[in-house]
């Protein structure tokens, strides 16, 4: 064991500020080109002055920042001790942070194309304490890349293993699951080609303004719907969208996933994948508490899911681009392979999300297409109530939604329906759920931390109940909806007989 | 589950205090009463919007009279809480119903809540929570005083149990 205060401090990489000054060059391009044309166009200035004008603007802003990146790297100075990591931070207002190496739980190594240029890296060190609230959290931005993932090492090795390990010292670690090509099948079926085709028009419109084209677009668009008619031009529009979606969710698909290979050190689960902005994700087994299997609508008919991590610490974002959800640990892929990653994953014979699961009562079902029937009702009665005193338009509105609405409705009670359920292994509870995607999630016992059982008075004249386990990992629960009362009950009593047996009575 | 026997939770050990149902009455009353002046002072003053305001007004008196009268007597049937060596569980709700468990290792706050309303009662509410964001426990209209002393005995079970919390 070294002293500690022998230990010297450190400072950031000095190649950091070329990627700020390389960054913030190309952040005033892309503001600085749509300005200057905008200006240009407007006819309001002098073309020489607008360039002195925007040009010097360029110079300030990109100076300003330089130099407080300069400062910023300057007083940042940090060390790794055998006990704890280090870090002093800010220009004006001194702070000093330290996480012991012990509550250290995820390393991430995060280097996009341009610190990869520059041969640097960011480095997250976190305690996977509940939130990412500040200080539990340390940020190294940046580091140069080989001490970034030598770092990553030292500090996710744990101190002497105790007990003998299963792997063999020396050998390569085992890796879980790597990206197959053939995985992208199950992106044109996914949600992202509509979103990123409506997004695509967004920007291409937004484009259009900054250019002053926006008129005669318009004009174009309605000389081709007068030579075509309307009817050719919808499909043909939407054909268009989602072909540019697809090309652009297949693109961010292939972004986020290439290289992906899931493996396993030591007790560490780690993901590293991306082709431009390399990505590596590394979870500390004990944080885990089961996984969830995904299977969004159009990869489940072709047989395949994505696994989610159900872990304590890791922040449950909405992504609003492929690929950018920190739980996924295996993206969508046929499901046997989730199911055998699964089992690798929980380190058991066969995963859990392979146990029979029960359906819930048809009362659930029955309960379902009352909804789907009055959602569309109200709906409805709105749109022919103000039809009948405002204006006539909204009746036509009114029956066309109906015969959209009506299927769409029972469609997604039946659905939803069909994906209740619930069932167990010997460790772990099943939980199945969700409408379009459907989420089988196992809990792992040692992870369940409490249960709430909830009844509507209709649940209690049906014998149905939301039955719900909560846990310190993900979202804090999850919830068999409408499953029959005394029977989900008796299932949960097998997998925590200590936390339930106490106050159920058996008649 | 053919063959097995049917299986349901038992109500809690513990009744609430009964001051609770005062409380809950009192509280049921403050949600109702200024709705009803409100609507009745319009209604004398307006006269157009007149017959609009006077259907508002009953129909504020069928849905609250009954709710003040009723909700509170069976929320008293229903609040029940026990605490063992092992778990917190508690029962709550009256037309939607609540049952929580939480094992004591997961415990990791323990505090009471006495709003104005409360004090004036001597009564308080105790709210458990566990690591999980979702898994808090509130027993409503305890006597102050056991409170104290619940609060004092869970911390103390707690910390001698053994696990992380999470």
């Amino acid at each position: 064991m070294t002293d500690a205060e022998d230990i010297a401090w450190q400072k950031l990489d000095k190649r950091t500020l070329g990627v700020t000054t390389a960054g913030m060059l190309g952040v005033c391009v892309a503001i600085g080109v749509p300005v200057t044309s905008g200006l240009i166009n407007n006819d309001a200035l002098p073309v020489p002055l607008v360039l002195l004008l925007v040009l010097s603007g360029v110079v300030v802003v990109v100076g300003a920042v330089v130099l407080y990146d300069y400062l910023r790297i300057r007083k940042t100075w940090f060390r790794v001790t055998d006990e704890k990591v280090e870090l002093r931070t800010g220009i004006l207002r001194r702070q000093h942070r330290a996480v012991h190496r012990e509550r250290i739980r995820t390393v991430d190594v995060h280097a996009h194309p341009l610190y990869r240029v520059f041969g640097v890296a960011k480095v997250h060190i976190g305690t996977g304490e509940h939130a990412e609230s500040e200080g539990s959290q340390l940020t190294l931005d940046a580091v140069s890349r080989s001490f970034a993932d030598m770092l990553r090492d030292d500090l996710l090795t744990r101190p002497a293993p105790t007990v003998d390990s299963d792997e063999p010292v020396g050998e390569p670690p085992p890796v879980l699951a790597e990206f197959d090509l053939g995985w992208l099948r199950y992106v044109p079926v996914s949600i992202w080609p509509g979103v990123l085709g409506v997004a695509a028009c967004g920007v291409a419109w937004q484009i259009t303004d900054w250019f002053g084209l926006r008129d005669s677009v318009l004009g174009q668009a309605a000389e081709l719907i007068r030579e075509l008619s309307l009817w050719t031009v919808i499909p043909l529009a939407v054909v268009v969208v989602l072909v540019v979606g697809l090309v652009a969710s297949l693109a961010f698909g292939v972004e986020a996933w290439w290289n992906f290979r899931l493996q396993r050190t030591g007790d560490t689960l780690q993901v590293r994948r991306g082709l431009l902005i390399h990505r590596s994700l590394s979870l500390a087994e004990d944080r885990l508490r089961g996984v969830e299997l995904v299977e969004p609508y159009g990869a489940r008919l072709l047989g395949g899911g994505r696994l989610e991590a159900v872990a304590t610490g890791i922040r449950d974002n909405k992504p609003d681009q492929p690929g950018e959800d920190t739980k996924v640990l295996l993206p969508e892929a046929p499901r046997e392979i989730a199911q055998r990653v699964a089992a690798e994953i929980l380190r058991e014979p066969e995963s859990p999300t392979t146990a029979d699961i029960t359906g819930h009562p048809r009362a659930a079902l029955r309960r379902r297409l009352v909804w789907a029937v009055a959602a569309v009702a109200v709906v409805e009665a709105v749109l022919v109530v103000v039809g009948m005193t405002v204006t006539s338009v909204l009746l036509d509105v009114a029956w066309i939604s109906a015969i959209v609405l009506v299927p769409a409705a029972l469609f997604a009670a039946v659905e939803n329906y069909r994906n209740l359920g619930h069932g167990h292994t010997e460790d772990y509870l099943v939980v199945r759920y969700g409408l379009l995607a459907r989420r089988t999630a196992a809990l792992r016992r040692s992870g369940i931390i409490g249960v709430t059982v909830r009844q509507s008075p209709f649940q209690r004249r049906l014998g149905l109940a939301d039955f719900t386990v909560t846990t310190a990992a993900g979202s804090g629960a999850f919830t068999a909806y409408d499953a029959d009362d005394a029977e989900v009950l008796a299932v949960a009593c097998r997998v925590v007989p200590d936390l339930l047996d106490p106050f159920v009575v058996r008649d | 589950m053919p063959g097995e026997q049917s299986l349901r939770l038992r109500a809690p050990k513990n009744l609430v205090d009964r001051r609770a149902v005062t409380w809950w009455t009192v509280r049921a009353l403050l949600d109702v009463v200024p709705v009803a002046v409100v609507l009745g002072v319009l209604a004398a003053v307006l006269e157009e919007p007149r017959p609009w305001l006077v259907a508002a007004l009953v129909a504020t008196l069928v849905v609250g009279i009954p709710y003040v009268l009723i909700m509170p007597r069976w929320r008293y049937r229903v609040h029940r809480w026990e605490s063992t060596d092992e778990a917190v569980y508690a029962r709550s709700g009256w037309l939607w119903q609540e049952w929580r468990v939480a094992p004591m290792s997961r415990i990791q706050t323990v505090d009471t809540v006495r709003g104005p309303l409360q004090q004036l009662f001597r009564l308080s509410t105790l709210t458990v929570t566990t690591a999980s964001a979702k898994g808090a426990i509130k027993i409503d209209g305890l006597d102050h005083e056991l409170a104290a002393d619940l609060v004092a005995r869970l911390t103390a079970i707690a910390q001698a149990t053994p696990g992380d919390a999470t």
